[in-house]
């Protein structure tokens, strides 16, 4: 079971109520829970809309794209059905924040799925939730169950004359289904591949129909902002970067776990303070600062504030809050034949320059890693990669591409040191078996 | 379906897929959980599994094993009773994930995607499992484990193992 970690420095808002039994529905009502839906209910969409603009709060799914601007695209009348979807699929590497919230507060992300149908006017929003996450899709059912129950789902939520309905989807194994896209493909029962952009999800999603779609954790934070009130939730955070977020900090640390920390908090605090810093005492190498698609970071600098600009400025990306920390022991050559693994594996083979591309990385990668591997190579691994950016349907491209590059541009000795038959400076694992 | 009485399925799983395929705006939404929970029961999508999905949501067996063959916990073939599936992905491999997956094949005596002899276990090495700060961790079937050492790792096998046995004494064999 998932243990739940605590740091003074941490701002509980999204996990106010982790560990306390709010999976339970009467728990959650004593807790607060519901008032922002009912008041959201009074009040109805240009209040919703205007709070959630007010609040800063920007997709924690790792975009980063503000909630509040998302939620005013989808237009108001509209011939066909509009839907609410929430990405529940959480599958980067690294990242493990969501799993927390279908265990500990299910009914914040139904709420918060409540408030966002009222505001786009939706009268059916769906959870999906990774296959493999079995156990939280029973609490999440059970909890959706329970609002129904409480006439907080229905014909007529809160005895008004709106209609909602929640109905909670299983995926069965795929990363790509975590793009928006694949993900209302899946959920139309299809392959899970992307979709071409325009037309938006905004006008034309699923079903055809105009759809809103939210990370987990975005959704999970919006019945707090209306119980908070929006600004009062933006001043948490910093400029531009509403509230807090749920940092995933993983590897070599000697306390990792999920930390809710404010929108900007110092990355280097982060892993030394909250985290407890490299286990065992040893050199910190390496960061990858949210999931594995984004940019690795050298320690020389982590002295960053963690909020989407500023990790932006830094040449990486905010991404989906898992922190990855990585210890003087760990052959960089390895990591980087990990990830790209994991993307070629993950590929849906649609676009040619992801799928041809990821596995050759892959190929190139293993035979570096085994030590035969020339100077050519390292070029070449850089210039396939670069050609894979900005050339595909969806951002699974650049999401394996990205992180490639950032591994040979700042880690070109260590490439060099596995030359010419050399064998892995650190000797591991040479073999990925993955297939 | 009105053919209930033909099902493969047992009477529950049956009566669940009857109220599945009319749960979405479109019946064809109810494809992916009803093999997933097919899977479940069965313990692969043999060609009958597929065959009766097809028939219950109106579309054809090629275009269900289309589907099927994309997603990665979807399989063709039977498995172990228990299925080990190890993360190796990053955060579980800088925790020594690789180590974990090395001591189960040799308990187990088996590698990637294999089934021990008497078929209580298989083992496979898995994507991101999403248990990333409490690495290295397996799931078997749905249940998880984390925070593994090879010593831990004896414990869940031994505790799968005593679950068989005891299952098998009870003359049960349903899937897990």
């Amino acid at each position: 079971m998932p243990r739940l970690v605590s740091h003074p420095d941490e701002v509980k808002i999204v996990t106010r109520r982790f560990g306390m039994g709010a999976a339970e529905i009467d728990r959650y009502i004593e807790l607060g829970g519901y008032e922002s839906a009912k008041k959201c209910l009074e009040q109805g969409p240009e209040f919703i809309i205007n709070e959630m603009k007010a609040s800063g709060l920007r997709g924690r799914g790792g975009a980063g794209f503000p909630t509040g601007l998302k939620w005013s695209f989808v237009p108001k009348q509209s011939t066909k059905p509009k839907y609410v979807l929430v990405n529940g699929d959480e599958s980067e590497p690294g990242t493990c924040k969501d799993h927390l919230i279908f265990l500990h507060d299910p009914h914040a992300v139904i709420e918060g799925t409540v408030i966002a149908g009222l505001a786009i006017g939706a009268k059916t929003g769906f959870i999906y939730l990774r296959g493999e996450y079995r156990y939280l899709i029973e609490i999440v059912e059970k909890a959706v169950a329970d609002a129904y129950a409480k006439g907080f789902l229905g014909k007529n939520i809160f005895g008004s004359e709106t209609e909602f309905q929640v109905i909670v989807q299983t995926g069965a194994g795929a990363y790509e289904v975590g793009e928006e896209s694949a993900l209302m493909e899946s959920l139309e029962g299809k392959r899970g591949v992307p979709r071409i952009k325009p037309p938006f999800p905004a006008v034309v999603g699923l079903y055809g129909g105009p759809t809103v779609i939210n990370n987990a954790e975005t959704i999970a934070t919006v019945p707090h902002i209306f119980a908070m009130g929006g600004a009062a939730y933006a001043a948490v955070g910093s400029e531009r970067n509403g509230g807090t977020r749920l940092f995933g900090i993983s590897g070599h640390v000697e306390r990792p776990g999920v930390y809710e920390l404010p929108m900007g908090y110092n990355l280097k605090k982060m892993i030394y303070e909250v985290a407890g810093g490299v286990r065992g005492g040893r050199q910190l190498k390496a960061v990858v600062p949210g999931g594995s698609s984004t940019p690795v970071l050298l320690p020389s600098e982590i002295d960053l504030g963690m909020d989407f600009d500023q990790v932006g400025k830094a040449g990486s990306m905010l991404g989906s809050g898992g922190v990855v920390v990585i210890d003087d022991q760990t052959c960089i050559v390895e990591f980087a034949l990990r990830t790209i693994s994991f993307y070629a594996h993950e590929s849906c083979g649609w676009c040619i320059p992801c799928r041809e591309g990821t596995d050759w990385l892959k190929k190139s990668l293993t035979r570096f890693h085994a030590g035969f591997g020339t100077m050519k190579d390292i070029d070449n691994i850089q210039y396939l990669a670069e050609n894979m950016m900005g050339r595909t349907f969806c951002p699974l491209g650049d999401a394996a591409a990205m992180p490639t590059i950032g591994f040979v541009k700042k880690f070109r000795k260590e490439f060099e040191d596995h030359l010419n038959g050399k064998p892995c400076p650190f000797a591991k694992h040479v073999e990925v078996a993955l297939v | 379906m009105s053919t209930e009485s033909l099902s493969i399925f047992s009477p529950q799983l049956a009566a669940r897929f009857d109220a599945l395929v009319e749960k979405y705006p479109l019946r064809r939404s109810a494809l992916i959980p009803m093999l997933l929970y097919a899977q479940d029961e069965i313990g692969y999508l043999s060609d009958a599994v597929m065959e009766e999905v097809a028939e219950r949501i109106g579309i054809t067996t090629l275009d269900v094993r289309n589907v099927a063959s994309y997603y990665s916990m979807l399989r063709f073939k039977p498995v172990g009773k228990y299925n080990v599936q190890v993360c190796t992905n990053i955060s579980c491999m800088l925790r020594g994930a690789y180590d974990i997956f090395e001591h189960l094949q040799d308990r187990l005596g088996i590698g990637h995607k294999g089934v021990t002899a008497d078929g209580v276990f298989s083992l496979e090495e898995v994507e991101c499992i999403g248990v990333c700060c409490w690495a290295p961790a397996l799931q078997v079937n749905y249940d998880f484990h984390d925070d593994l050492t090879n010593e831990k790792v004896d414990d869940v096998l031994a505790s799968y193992r005593a679950k068989a046995r005891s299952e098998q004494a009870e003359g049960g064999s349903a899937h897990a």
